[in-house]
């Protein structure tokens, strides 16, 4: 008899008494071990890369970090560990969830219905990530990864974005991370944090310090921005020249 | 079938209570408008519509008020009365003031100068007439509300986020705990039974209180340390009379929006108390702009205000004030004990 290593699950709920719920059913259920139990996205984030889970199960709302943007970082595990989102009550989740076929489960969870839900669990593709990424608050962290380990940057540390070819370089006080992601998309999606200063770079507003006009050998004249912590200095492209005047230090 | 009909059955037509703020705003800009209009009746220029007022003002004013005064005096004894003994109670005691008014300023004046008693007794059949007639058909058009009240108030109640969380916490303890298990069930008995009551009746502030003790005890088992509470219940009038489902919905929004975001939770601050004829409902929960969820919960806020007015007309406010941390809640009801 040839038998197969258990699924490995990972468990974030904020509620206690939930989490025990979904230990004992996991207990009467053969065939599965749970690898660690998170209060909320960012412990499960940490739980996963030490001991990364088959099956994710996911609480939607949890403080610190929610469970969908918990469940976009751990995409970054190698390999991507399946997702099943778990919801008491969440009618504009659960319309998204049917629609894109993303694997969640209502509490109170059935032994049968949990057990289901693992046999047919697999990792959320892109298409509906991006989908159900609408579901939930403005995200708090932008992640990277560096061999194997999910690298979690937050909002608030970020000094400013730079494109460089394929990837986003992310300045904050302490280093640079590489991100996958597109820099007008970031500018989109946090219009309020983030403002424009070139073709290539978004520089957070809060960190602008101030800005100054620099002139070249050429007799030619541009602006640049300083920024609070670090020496780094950044110019102003002529096309956002305006943004010089619109937030004055 | 009998309980169903019973819960149906609308609410009676009553007299109008002077004692309400609303009402008595209500008769004094109804009355003076008669005025005005029987002035503009009688006179062909501005100056003599002025002399008009003036006169019907002398004679129905001191009427006018000593009938409100006197009918604030008695709303209890009339209450007591058939709606039809009412009216004709209502009737009975301005006319006798409308004559003790005409004697009193035929003895101050002179005969001659007093307006004659049966133009005056016109008047006061005329103006009471018109004003019970309008309270009456105004009852007739708020009774459907309130029990529309009832049914908001099933609504505004409870979310189902609540109940299913509250649920799941108890199968979990099914095992682990059976005792607290059971505490839990039975609390969740009583909440629901207040929840599917009869909601149209004021209920003392006390029942209120234990309905809240209930529920926070229940969310309490999920949330643990994280929901911490402050009851400020000094100087708080068991016996006053407010709608039922007033603190409750607050707690529950408070819980939600105020408690839930936090990983380290939050306290919840409740000072009830009495300030002369007021009672004052004071609610603070921390409040954080951001990490509210996109369905923030106004139904709940505006269903309050709603009943609140139903009951107490424009002597009860609802203001809720948001600072960077905090959110909080002020009610302010007029104090009764008796319906």
């Amino acid at each position: 008899m040839s038998e197969l290593p258990a699924l490995k699950i990972l468990i974030a709920d904020d509620e206690a008494p939930a989490r025990n719920r979904l230990r004992e059913l996991l207990a009467e259920i053969p065939g599965t071990v749970i690898t660690g139990e998170a209060r909320n996205g960012m412990e499960a984030l940490t739980l996963a890369e030490q001991e990364p889970p088959n099956v994710m199960l996911l609480d939607i709302r949890m403080p610190r970090m929610d469970g969908i943007e918990a469940a976009e970082h751990a995409q970054k595990l190698t390999p991507p560990p399946s997702i099943i989102f778990t919801t008491a009550y969440d009618t504009y989740a659960m319309q998204a969830f049917e629609l894109n076929a993303v694997d969640y489960l209502l509490k109170p969870i059935r032994r049968e219905r949990l057990a289901n839900a693992l046999k047919k669990a697999r990792a959320l593709l892109p298409e509906q990530l991006s989908e159900i990424r609408q579901l939930r608050p403005p995200r708090t962290h932008f992640s990277a990864t560096e061999r194997g380990r999910i690298l979690l940057i937050p909002l608030a540390d970020v000094i400013y974005l730079r494109a460089e070819l394929k990837y986003l370089t992310v300045r904050t006080h302490e280093r640079e991370y590489l991100i996958d992601e597109s820099l007008t998309h970031i500018e989109e999606e946090f219009s309020d944090l983030f403002v424009r200063l070139h073709r290539n770079c978004l520089a957070a507003r809060a960190s602008i310090l101030g800005f100054e006009k620099r002139h070249e050998a050429d007799g030619e004249s541009h602006w640049v921005a300083l920024l609070k912590g670090v020496p780094d200095i950044l110019p102003v492209s002529r096309r956002q020249q305006h943004i010089v005047h619109e937030i004055k230090r | 079938m009998a309980s169903i009909k019973q819960n149906h059955r609308p609410i009676p037509i009553t007299l109008p209570d002077l004692r309400n703020l609303g009402v008595q705003l209500r008769v004094l800009v109804l009355a003076n408008a008669m005025a005005v209009i029987a002035a503009v009746l009688r006179s062909n220029s501005m100056g003599e519509t002025w002399q008009e007022l003036l006169q019907i003002s002398a004679a129905m004013q001191p009427v006018l008020l000593a009938s409100m005064l006197a009918l604030f005096g008695t709303h209890r004894q009339l209450a007591k009365l058939s709606y039809r003994l009412g009216i004709v109670a209502v009737f009975m005691l301005v006319l006798s003031l409308t004559a003790l008014a005409h004697i009193a300023a035929a003895w101050l004046f002179g005969t001659e100068f007093a307006p004659p008693l049966l133009r005056m007794w016109f008047f006061s059949t005329i103006m009471t007439g018109i004003l019970l007639a309008y309270f009456n058909l105004r009852g007739r058009a708020l009774s459907p509300a309130i029990t529309e009240a009832r049914l908001q108030a099933l609504q505004a109640r409870i979310r189902p986020h609540f109940l299913f969380n509250a649920i799941n916490a108890v199968l979990s303890l099914i095992r682990s705990d059976p005792q607290r298990a059971e505490t839990a069930l039975e609390d969740m008995a009583d909440l629901f039974r207040v929840l599917m009551a009869d909601n149209r009746q004021l209920i003392p502030l006390q029942s209120e209180i234990d309905l809240c003790r209930q529920y926070l005890a229940l969310e309490k088992l999920r949330l643990g340390d994280r929901l911490r509470m402050n009851w400020e219940l000094d100087n708080v009038p068991m016996d006053a009379l407010i709608p039922p489902l007033v603190l409750q919905p607050l707690l529950e929004n408070a819980v939600y929006h105020g408690i839930e975001p936090l990983a380290e939770g939050g306290e919840i601050y409740i000072n009830l108390y009495r300030s002369r004829n007021e009672v004052h409902l004071l609610l603070k929960n921390p409040y954080r702009r951001d990490g509210d969820h996109h369905h923030g919960n106004k139904m709940a806020l505006s269903n309050i205000r709603e009943r609140l007015a139903l009951h107490f007309d424009a002597e009860a406010q609802l203001k809720t004030k948001v600072t960077d941390h905090l959110y909080q809640v002020h009610i302010v009801i007029p104090y009764r004990t008796e319906p």
